[in-house]
This record gives structure tokens, C-alpha cells and sequence, in this order.
């Protein structure tokens, strides 16, 4: 029974997060984040390979 | 579960690296994929990806001018966390695959050593000093950070684009310095430390699976014990190359989800199920879930 309610507990804290990361995902793509991941993806990145 | 689980990690590999033209061309891919990440560690500077690297995109946000705080990263991590932890090492992460194959090359293998379990914390302190607090602090006059953990220390940056792309590259040969021989030494020491320490990148330096691993004891998706079943006869702790003890919960965030431990098990008391808020015992019970 105790067991029982420890893996309710865990997954409710599991959902709380998994809902709450959707959400701040969701806040940085709307304030434009996404923008400076793909402009350094797109280029060759020199730090990466061992170069800059 | 081992065949699958590698057939799944060659496939999750293979996918997250198709861009073939950037093979043949030694050029990356720079279309609208790139928007999304993979969860595990893959540089987008490999000619082959097609998308995203989360540790890489979350530098270059809190290290850029505009942002000290990346909001969607602290979100991506804190979903996929508890999804399903660390299962992303497990299966879905490029790397931790290849030091998988390479660790199968026959020889001596160092399961366990002292002073194991300490350094697996290192990764703790690779995570807060390179990942967050150095790109975030240590800017330049306009306010620039660096990738610090890309650029010192990342061993699947140098393989997937410091090895193929000065090769295919002769701009890029003709710059190789100090820091690339660094890097590549890295790389080198790495594999070679594979065959005969299971995924040592994982245990001990992987900034990823420090985040990921946070989350192993709640995630939605994980390994569980029906302590109705189990004997209590260490098969379980014997068999895992990680160092998890799963029936008395200890180190589980160092648990990479390869299923070793199911597989040793022989009551059939270690089951990988989501998590239903069951006794462990009727989760597996499927006959008496369809009421037959």
C-alpha cells in the first residue's frame, strides 16, 4: 500500500514536470530562442569540432 | 531486449545523422529541421544531422547576448526527463551506442574500481561549470559566452564533425591547432578506456545523462520491482554494468534503461512498464487487469 502510494506520488511529480517543461518549452520558443539554436546550427560550428 | 535495444539505437543513430549529401559534400545540413532537437548528445555540426543538439543549443542561448536564461531547454530536459530519464542513453543516443559496440571488443573489463561511484559525480560538476555557469558568465566585451563544454571537452563534437569535416574540408585542415589535438586526444582516450569500462563517457563525464538521471526515479517510464517476487538473490546488481542496485534503489540515476537486470531476473520480478500508480504486482499482471 505504502509502495503503492510512493508510485502515485512519483508519477504525479512526473506529470507536474513533464506538463510544466511543455510549458516553458512553449515560453522560449515564443520569445525567440529557437532563433539563436538554429542560426548556430546552421553554420558550422568551429568551437564543436576543435577548430574555433 | 539487447538485440532490439541496439537494433533501435542503430536506427535512432542513423536517423538523427541521414543528411547523406552532407557526407559526399563535407557540408552541414541548414534547413528548417534544425528548429527541433534530438534529446540525445549529437553535434549539429556532424555533415550528416538533421537536427538539433541540446547541450550545444542550450550554451548558445544562455551564452548569447539577448538570453542569460534558457527557458525552452530548462523545459526540454524537464519533459524528457520525466517521460522517460535516461532511457535516452539507453537507446536513443549515438555515442553511448558506440562506446557500447566498442566495450564488446574482447578483453580485460574494469566493472568496478575504487573511488567508481565518486567519480561518477564529476559529470555533476562538468554540467554546472562548462554547460551553465561558464557560457553564462565567463562573456566577452559584447557580451558573448562561449560553448565551453563543446569546445573543451565534447567527444562526440570531434568524432562526428572534428574527424569528417577537415577531412572532406581543406580550409578547415589547414586551421587544426592545439585545441584539436586536445579534443581528438580526448576522443582517442575515451574509446580506447571503452573496451574496458562500459560506457565511460556516460558514467563519468556526460552532462546530459547528470540531467537525465535526476529524473530516473520518477519517470513516467521506468524499471520497476515486484518486491512480491523478488527473492532478493543480487542476479539484478550482478548483471548491471552501471553499478545500479534497482531492488534496494540505489544509484538509480546512473540506470541507462539497458534492460540487463530484466534480462538476468529470473522470478520476473524486474518489469519496465509506464507508471499506472499500481501495486508493481498487478502491473504486470495482465490477465487480472482484462479480468480474465
Amino acid at each position: 500500500m505504502k509502495a503503492c502510494k510512493k508510485a502515485w506520488k512519483n508519477s504525479l511529480w512526473a506529470l507536474l514536470f513533464l506538463l510544466g517543461g511543455v510549458a516553458l518549452m512553449a515560453a522560449g520558443a515564443a520569445r525567440g530562442e529557437l532563433g539563436v539554436v538554429l542560426a548556430r546550427a546552421t553554420n558550422i560550428c568551429m568551437e564543436c569540432i576543435g577548430i574555433g | 531486449m539487447g538485440k532490439v535495444r541496439h537494433a533501435i539505437q542503430a536506427a535512432a543513430s542513423l536517423a538523427a545523422n541521414s543528411y547523406v549529401i552532407g557526407f559526399l559534400k563535407g557540408k552541414i545540413y541548414r534547413g528548417s529541421l534544425k528548429n527541433l532537437c534530438v534529446p540525445g548528445l549529437n553535434c549539429y555540426s556532424c555533415p550528416g544531422a538533421l537536427f538539433s543538439c541540446p547541450l550545444g543549443g542550450i550554451q548558445g542561448v544562455i551564452g548569447s547576448r539577448q538570453y542569460r536564461l534558457s527557458l525552452f531547454f530548462i523545459g526540454f530536459f524537464m519533459a524528457v526527463g520525466a517521460l522517460c530519464g535516461r532511457f535516452v542513453c539507453g537507446f536513443l543516443c549515438p555515442f553511448g551506442f558506440l562506446q557500447e559496440l566498442i566495450h564488446k571488443i574482447p578483453g580485460k573489463k574494469i566493472r568496478h574500481f575504487k573511488g567508481d561511484m565518486l567519480l561518477r559525480y564529476l559529470k555533476y560538476v562538468i554540467l554546472a561549470l562548462f554547460v551553465l555557469l561558464l557560457p553564462m558568465f565567463a562573456v566577452d566585451a559584447f557580451g558573448q559566452g562561449e560553448a565551453w563544454f563543446c569546445k573543451y571537452i565534447c567527444p562526440a563534437g570531434t568524432l562526428e564533425g572534428g574527424v569528417i569535416l577537415p577531412l572532406l574540408n581543406q580550409g578547415l585542415r589547414a586551421a587544426i591547432g592545439a585545441l584539436y589535438r586536445w579534443k581528438i586526444g580526448i576522443l582517442v582516450v575515451l574509446l580506447l578506456l571503452s573496451i574496458a569500462v562500459y560506457r565511460p563517457f556516460c558514467k563519468y563525464l556526460c552532462p546530459l545523462g547528470a540531467i537525465y538521471g535526476l529524473f530516473n526515479r520518477m519517470a513516467l517510464l521506468r524499471y520497476r520491482v515486484d518486491q512480491e517476487r523478488c527473492t532478493q538473490c543480487g542476479a539484478c546488481r550482478k548483471a548491471c554494468q552501471m553499478g545500479v542496485d534497482i531492488t534496494k534503489g540505489m544509484h538509480l540515476s546512473e540506470c541507462v534503461f539497458c534492460g540487463d537486470c530484466k534480462a538476468a531476473c529470473k522470478t520476473g520480478a524486474v518489469f519496465f512498464d509506464a507508471a499506472r500508480g499500481k501495486k508493481a504486482g498487478d502491473a504486470i499482471n495482465f490477465k487480472k487487469d482484462a479480468g480474465i
